[in-house]
């Protein structure tokens, strides 16, 4: 960060630039380390000492992969909440019907007919795979559930860290204050001298610092060669300040919205793993990529209606959300789409959630997603950053020209698998012998490809 | 050759005014106004404002303004809830669909973006063709000012469920007394929707279905009634066709819809077949333009001419009269004779029996051109029927009317009869898709869909039957006029149900209605009919003589212009500023007359020093009806006859902007658009008019425009130094002729790398039709800037088609080697300039190779791009205009003013609803900034992707621009040089091929094919 960052950053809070809050990454970096601090201390984990782990894990993770889509343990989704089912049923029965329940229902089973009915006829898959200890581990699973880890520190909802400071200036900047100042002290105190023994002193009535000051400008004022550097400098400055601040409006680098939901693209993209395009599926057709139609988060949050019970969001300006708080986000996605999640039905009152834009791009500029991200093969991260990092999602690059033209002039264009490439390849290649190929050797700085 | 002739735009060049000399020096004519905001000097120096205070404000504001653009807008992205399968957004989908408004019926693509049409395109593989109304139709669906939002009862809003009720009732009492109550529609061409209303009628039998055509073709419809039974238009297959002889029909106009792609097809010089075509006409229409021969001859010798030819043809001797086309007849008698079942006689008269004349000579030639199977059903309307209607309601006899989109008030020529009719009426209801004088005269309001929003069926010809399908959901409360019926008659059957029954019934038979839905269409066998019915044509012929005869004074051609045609688009903007071909005049009608006569009464068309013109009004009066109109002096209009287009002067309702021109209806007696007995005056008044036609003048340079006859065309050399009629430039080059492209200003770039785009345009297949232009407006967001700032030149066309007018007569150097004197050769010209040669010339950016334009722009912000692109960067431009002056060709814009959001220009741009056409694609210009063709660089950009994301070369002729997709005829073709299967790459090495101003050494990349005219000559 450069002086006129520091300066812009002032201005921009002075102004209150975008009206939607701007939540300062930079500074809470060492607040979030904190932060972690703060948890690891107050956190004392205990185990229940009656549980066989490996048992339970083992469990855990098929009923993960084959029964979570539609059971919960204390909660009934497609089927029946499935906590203490071993109490409810017989183990054989559990067995025959887990393996294949529409066996059992055509042996003519009463209870097996009986819950199918229940749960309005819908199937559930067979699993001839499993085997007895399999389900049996299932079974054990569903019998003692998670291993709690117990926290002492409530972590839900409690803002961790104090408030957050504005804009906090760089090491280089403290250096070259601090290098300035010494500097204007020690014209200061040769001019005192000076003064001193030309025996000017005036009675000593002032505090120490005003006096200085004081002096520095007389001394400034009479010295005609400090005058003339120190309007040079002040002039220097001034551009610099001026000259940055006009090239950086509108240039919107690191800039975070506050949203309707607290969407983190942490626990999505990083923690689960789940592909960009999933849901901005757009992005291999279309010029957008589009932010996905609320039916796209409900393909997961039909089924997933709360998030684990440690799951905690937490901000760079170290506010700390817990469980309660994301649970209520993802009901407001189940508003938008018109779900009821007591009833497990659509009411088909929806009400769109209305994003804040991040990336803007002036209207006079076309740009398209599908070209970098099909024909280009970019991933989404050169230009959005470690977005499986980010809690709450900000602006990553510049997005100015002069970044996008350095990209064309860099890449080069993915020549493999592709026709098209290979034959300009090949027409470059016998004229100017040209290996490697850029975009902006394809006419990538062309005004004319991105203003129309 | 081309070099014998003089070229000329307007008649006010042929006089050598020394206005046109000084605009054919500015690019702008027009002084930036600066005393208009600085007021004049005294006032100045009054100013309590001092000079200090300027500065202060300068600065203040700068400040201001730095700081308010610091803030930047919170922009709120919204997706949908719930996307729709086929919508994503950025990604356009197309859907195949036809339009049928009643005057313009088309099988079409509509192009839209996240659900909104924007764009709309001829469906190629139904034989689909777009004209400039049907392309700017896409518009008139956002027309929030005119369109019928909610029904209403007297003015008063009410629920469709009581209109429903309220409805019903009244109807049922009108059946139980059995009153007559009339179904008042225009053409509508949609099997399901007649078998709805017959549904209707038999519920209903007190109720009649009169079929009401503002701009009528009955006397065709009832001629060919007569002769083979069916009330239909013939379709004519001039594409087969060796000679056409037309007696004022308009068919690259308005004439039964059209028949462009039919005509240029049969006219192809590269294959020799190319038929000969002779035009006899009073107004200077389209058709007449592109003739190869065009006959002057007033109305009323129009009908002589065509009765001596059916003479001459048949043997026979009806009474008739000789007239100063006679020997040019005689001519064609032979000709016709000659080409036999290759040669076809039309008629434009809206008149039975003329039409049974021509329907005679046809038969009598065993013309195959005539096709009376396939026939038309885009003009039904029956005049009797429909006059017959006016005096039963003025007589009290009618009980109820309900209209479906007419509007009899305005287009009526006994419209006050109309409307004291309908006051004895007891229910009165309109249909109606936009509000009308009609529609404020009913009772019930009642709002339908525009196509774009409907479910629906067509069938132009017999041979297709076409799907029409929503692409947008309803704008407004609207209920299809199907659905409406279909309830009233008890029916409770939606529409769309309704009519996927009746097609799968009916027209299908067993094949899939995805796939008809999907293709827009459905080929159909034709039952060929062979009903012919002895008529009596000597008795016709003699009746149309002895009607001719009356014949007095003027005679008054009225016709439908290209732009507005019937007038059922007369908000819309973008046909308003749409220049006539002929004229090139916007935004007004007026009458044409001819020079002598306007010399003989005085009328004159001076021009001003900014490049508008002017004109004197005259009073026409027609049967004791009179109106008022400017005039305007048409080369090549028949003495003796006057022109006036129908389809402007309307008010009601219309933006103040759109209430532009004369209503001509008043005029159109019976349907007649011949009228004889016309008298005409000059009264006061100066009519300002927005014509572009003395702008944006080619500064007396030579070779713009290269014509050849056939002959010349198959016999000489083109390259041929003396004789060539396409010879290369030379200019003069260290005191030696030397070939043009020997010498260049410029360094040469390879361009045989990747694409490089090539757009030819075919100067024989352009009929000046103008869709392209319209197209391009579409595409491009090309705004509208209304008839004042046309006038002075700003008009924002990104492609215009230049109008020439051309005499056969010695250049100025051959005329002083005849010794003529400069008065002599004027007033030969002049002369000459009454039965001018039109040739049509689509002009937009060259993208020269070696721009003139791009070396002065002091901040590259027009810089070339490799694929042969001129481009222009917005963003980049600061408006010094430079470009613009330096460029031959006069195709830069530069936006005057914001056009969008700025009521000002309260146009499509300044609405929300009008704003929905925008293509999202391509960015809204600001003020200040230079704009012009960007060969479609978005749509090339697009081609591009798709095949690189596919991963393969571009396909051959996938290469599309707005104009070339939308030219009719194929005029325009545009492509990819360096692919050499692509079409252009032929057509660029064709020898017709030429560029405009090659001399210049410009090295554009727009190619014209010289024009080729059939002289008939062995």
């Amino acid at each position: 960060m450069t002086l006129y960052h520091f300066i812009i950053d002032i201005f921009k809070q002075s102004l209150n630039m975008k009206s939607v809050a701007l939540h300062n990454r930079l500074t809470t970096i060492l607040l979030k380390n904190f932060t972690i601090l703060l948890f690891f201390g107050f956190s004392i984990s205990s185990f229940s000492q009656d549980v066989d782990e490996a048992k339970q894990r083992e469990g855990r993770k098929l009923f993960k992969s084959l029964c979570a889509s539609c059971h919960k343990l204390d909660k009934k989704l497609v089927g029946p909440a499935l906590g203490g089912v071993e109490e409810r049923r017989e183990n054989a029965w559990l067995l025959a019907w887990i393996r294949n329940n529409a066996e059992l229902r055509a042996s003519g089973d009463q209870d097996a007919i009986a819950i199918y009915e229940e749960y309005n006829g819908s199937n559930m898959s067979a699993f001839p795979q499993l085997t007895d200890k399999n389900i049996n581990d299932i079974l054990y699973y569903t019998t003692v559930g998670e291993i709690k880890k117990e926290v002492v520190a409530d972590s839900s909802t409690v803002a961790v860290g104090g408030s957050t400071s504005g804009g906090a200036p760089e090491w280089l900047i403290y250096i070259l204050a601090a290098a300035i100042i010494v500097a204007f002290l020690m014209i200061a105190s040769l001019l005192k001298q000076v003064n001193e023994l030309k025996g000017n002193t005036k009675p000593d009535v002032k505090s120490n610092l005003k006096r200085d000051l004081q002096e520095l400008w007389v001394g400034i004022k009479n010295n005609t060669f400090l005058k003339v550097t120190f309007t040079i400098f002040l002039l220097l400055v001034g551009a610099y300040v001026v000259f940055g601040t006009l090239f950086k409006v509108g240039v919107d680098e690191g800039y975070q919205p506050i949203q309707p939901i607290l969407f983190s693209h942490k626990i999505h993209a990083g923690a689960n793993k789940v592909d960009c395009q999933y849901c901005h599926s757009s992005a291999k057709h279309s010029k957008h990529s589009g932010i996905p139609p609320v039916n796209v988060c409900m393909n997961c949050h039909k089924n997933i209606s709360e998030v684990a019970e440690n799951t905690v969001v937490e901000l760079e300006d170290g506010t700390v959300y817990g469980k309660e708080y994301l649970d209520n986000e993802i009901a407001k996605v189940y508003k938008a789409a018109g779900w009821d999640a007591e009833n497990l039905e659509y009411t088909g009152d929806t009400k769109p959630i209305k994003w804040v834009r991040i990336h803007n791009l002036p209207d006079f500029v076309y740009f398209n997603h599908s070209q970098h991200v099909v024909a280009g093969n970019v991933a989404c991260q050169k230009c959005h950053g470690p977005v499986t990092e980010m809690e709450e999602m900000y602006q990553y690059s510049e997005l100015t020209m002069g970044w996008c033209i350095n990209c064309h002039r860099e890449t080069r264009v993915d020549l493999k698998g592709n026709e098209y490439y290979a034959k300009i390849h090949e027409q470059l290649a016998k004229k100017y012998g040209v290996e490697k190929v850029t975009a902006a050797q394809l006419g990538g700085l062309e005004c004319g490809k991105c203003h129309y | 050759m081309a070099s014998n002739k003089k070229y000329w735009k307007s008649v006010e060049e042929l006089k050598d005014s020394s206005i046109v000399e000084t605009l054919s020096k500015n690019e702008f004519v027009e002084e930036i106004p600066t005393d208009q905001f600085l007021g004049d000097k005294e006032t100045l120096e009054n100013s309590s404002t001092s000079r200090r205070d300027f500065l202060k404000y300068v600065g203040f504001t700068t400040a201001a303004a730095s700081l308010a653009a610091c803030e930047g807008p919170v922009v709120k992205s919204i997706p949908y809830v719930v996307q729709p399968n086929d919508v994503i957004p950025g990604v356009a989908d197309w859907y195949a669909t036809s339009i049928a408004d009643g005057y313009d019926f088309a099988n079409v693509l509509v192009k839209t973006r996240e659900g909104r049409p924007i764009q709309i395109m001829p469906n190629k593989e139904a034989n689909g063709t777009t004209s400039a109304r049907v392309q700017a139709a896409v518009l008139s669906l956002y027309d929030e000012k005119l369109r019928l939002k909610n029904p209403s009862k007297s003015g008063e809003e009410i629920s469709w469920a009581d209109a429903d009720k309220e409805i019903g009732v009244k109807l049922n009492e009108l059946k139980e007394a059995n009153k007559p109550v009339v179904l008042l529609t225009g053409t509508l061409a949609s099997p399901s929707t007649q078998k709805i209303i017959e549904g209707f009628t038999e519920v209903y039998p007190n109720i009649k279905h009169v079929v009401y055509d503002a701009v009528s073709e009955s006397g065709a419809a009832d001629a060919f009634m007569a002769m083979y039974g069916k009330r239909a238009l013939p379709n004519y297959h001039l594409d087969k066709a060796k000679t056409i002889v037309s007696f004022g029909a308009d068919f690259l106009g308005d004439f039964h819809g059209g028949f462009e792609k039919q005509y240029i097809a049969g006219r192809n010089p590269n294959t020799g077949q190319m038929s000969y075509h002779v035009q006899f006409e009073s107004n200077m229409s389209l058709t007449g333009a592109n003739a190869d021969k065009r006959v002057v001859v007033k109305p009323s010798d129009q009908v002589f001419a065509l009765l001596n030819l059916y003479n001459a043809i048949t043997g026979n001797n009806i009474s008739s009269k000789a007239t100063p086309v006679d020997a040019e007849v005689k001519k064609m008698a032979v000709e016709l004779k000659k080409s036999g079942s290759k040669a076809v006689v039309l008629t434009g008269l809206n008149d039975k029996n003329a039409q049974l004349v021509a329907l005679a000579i046809n038969a009598a030639l065993n013309s195959e051109i005539v096709d009376v199977n396939n026939t038309l059903n885009v003009r039904q309307g029956n005049d009797t029927e429909v006059a017959q209607l006016v005096s039963d309601m003025k007589s009290g006899k009618i009980a109820g009317v309900i209209s479906y989109n007419v509007d009899p008030i305005y287009t009526l020529s006994n419209a006050e009869d109309f409307a004291a009719g309908l006051d004895k009426v007891s229910l009165k209801v309109a249909l109606s898709t936009e509000n009308s004088a009609t529609v404020n005269a009913m009772d019930y309001a009642l709002p339908t869909p525009h196509f774009l929003e409907s479910w629906g069926d067509t069938q132009f010809d017999e041979s297709t039957y076409g799907l029409m399908q929503p692409t947008i959901q309803p704008l407004f409360n609207t209920r299809q006029v199907q659905d409406v019926l279909l309830k009233w008659s008890g029916n409770s059957t939606k529409y769309y149900d309704y009519l996927k029954a009746f097609a799968a019934t009916t027209i299908l038979n067993e094949s899939s209605w995805n796939k008809a839905l999907h293709n827009g269409f459905f080929k159909r066998e034709i039952v060929a009919s062979n009903i012919k019915a002895e008529v009596s044509v000597a008795n016709a012929a003699a009746a149309l003589s002895s009607s001719a005869k009356k014949a007095s004074g003027f005679e008054l051609n009225l016709y439908t212009k290209t732009g507005l045609g019937d007038g059922k688009q007369a908000n819309n903007p973008w046909l308003q500023e749409f220049p006539d071909p002929i004229t090139r005049a916007s935004w007004d009608n007026y009458l044409t007359i001819s020079m002598a006569d306007a010399k003989e009464l005085g009328f004159s068309n001076p021009v001003k020093d900014n490049g508008a013109i002017d004109g004197d009004y005259a009073k026409v009066s027609v049967n004791g009806k009179e109106v008022v109109v400017p005039v305007m002096i048409q080369p090549g209009q028949a003495k003796g006859s006057l022109g006036l287009s129908l389809g402007y002067g309307k008010t009601f309702g219309l933006k103040e902007e759109m209430q532009v021109g004369v209503n001509a209806y008043p005029l159109y007696v019976n349907g007649n658009n011949i009228q004889y007995g016309v008298a005409i005056e000059k009264v006061s008044g100066n009519h300002k008019f927005a014509c572009t036609q003395v702008q944006k003048t080619i500064a007396g340079r030579h070779d713009i425009l290269k014509v050849a006859s056939l002959k010349e065309y198959k016999t000489v050399e083109p390259k041929d130094h003396h004789h060539g009629w396409n010879k290369p430039a030379y200019v003069s080059y260290d005191h030696q002729e030397v070939e043009a492209n020997t010498i260049d200003l410029w360094d040469e770039h390879n361009r045989d790398m990747g694409h490089h785009f090539n757009l030819s345009i075919d100067l024989t297949s352009c009929t000046g039709c103008g869709a392209c232009v319209v197209a391009c407006h579409a595409e491009n967001n090309v705004p509208v800037v209304g008839k004042n700032e046309v006038r002075i030149g700003r008009d924002m066309h990104w492609l215009r088609i230049d109008r020439y007018y051309s005499s056969e007569v010695e250049t100025r150097e051959e005329a002083k080697e005849l010794g003529l004197s400069r008065g002599e050769t004027y007033r030969k010209l002049e002369t000459e300039a009454e039965n001018p040669e039109v040739t049509f010339q689509p002009m937009m950016c060259q993208h020269c190779n070696h721009a003139p334009c791009e070396t002065v722009c002091p901040v590259a912000a027009t810089t070339h791009g490799r694929q042969g692109q001129n481009q222009m960067t917005y963003n980049r431009c600061v408006g010094t205009r430079y470009c613009a002056n330096n460029c031959p060709y006069r195709v830069r814009r530069f936006n005057w003013f914001k056009y969008s959001d700025n009521s000002e220009f309260d146009f499509n741009m300044n609405n929300e609803y009008g704003k929905m056409v925008l293509n999202p694609d391509v960015v809204v210009r600001s003020r200040g900034v230079m704009e012009k063709c960007s060969m479609c660089i978005q749509m090339t950009q697009a081609t591009i992707l798709k095949a690189k994301k596919e991963g393969r070369l571009v396909n051959t002729d996938e290469f599309e621009t707005a104009c070339s997709s939308a030219c009719t005829t194929g005029a325009m073709v545009f492509g990819d040089v360096n692919n050499k299967k692509d079409k252009v790459a032929a057509l660029a090495e064709d020898k017709r091929a030429y560029n405009v101003l090659d001399y210049l050494q410009t090295k554009p990349n727009v190619i014209y094919q010289v024009k080729i005219k059939n002289t008939n000559e062995a």
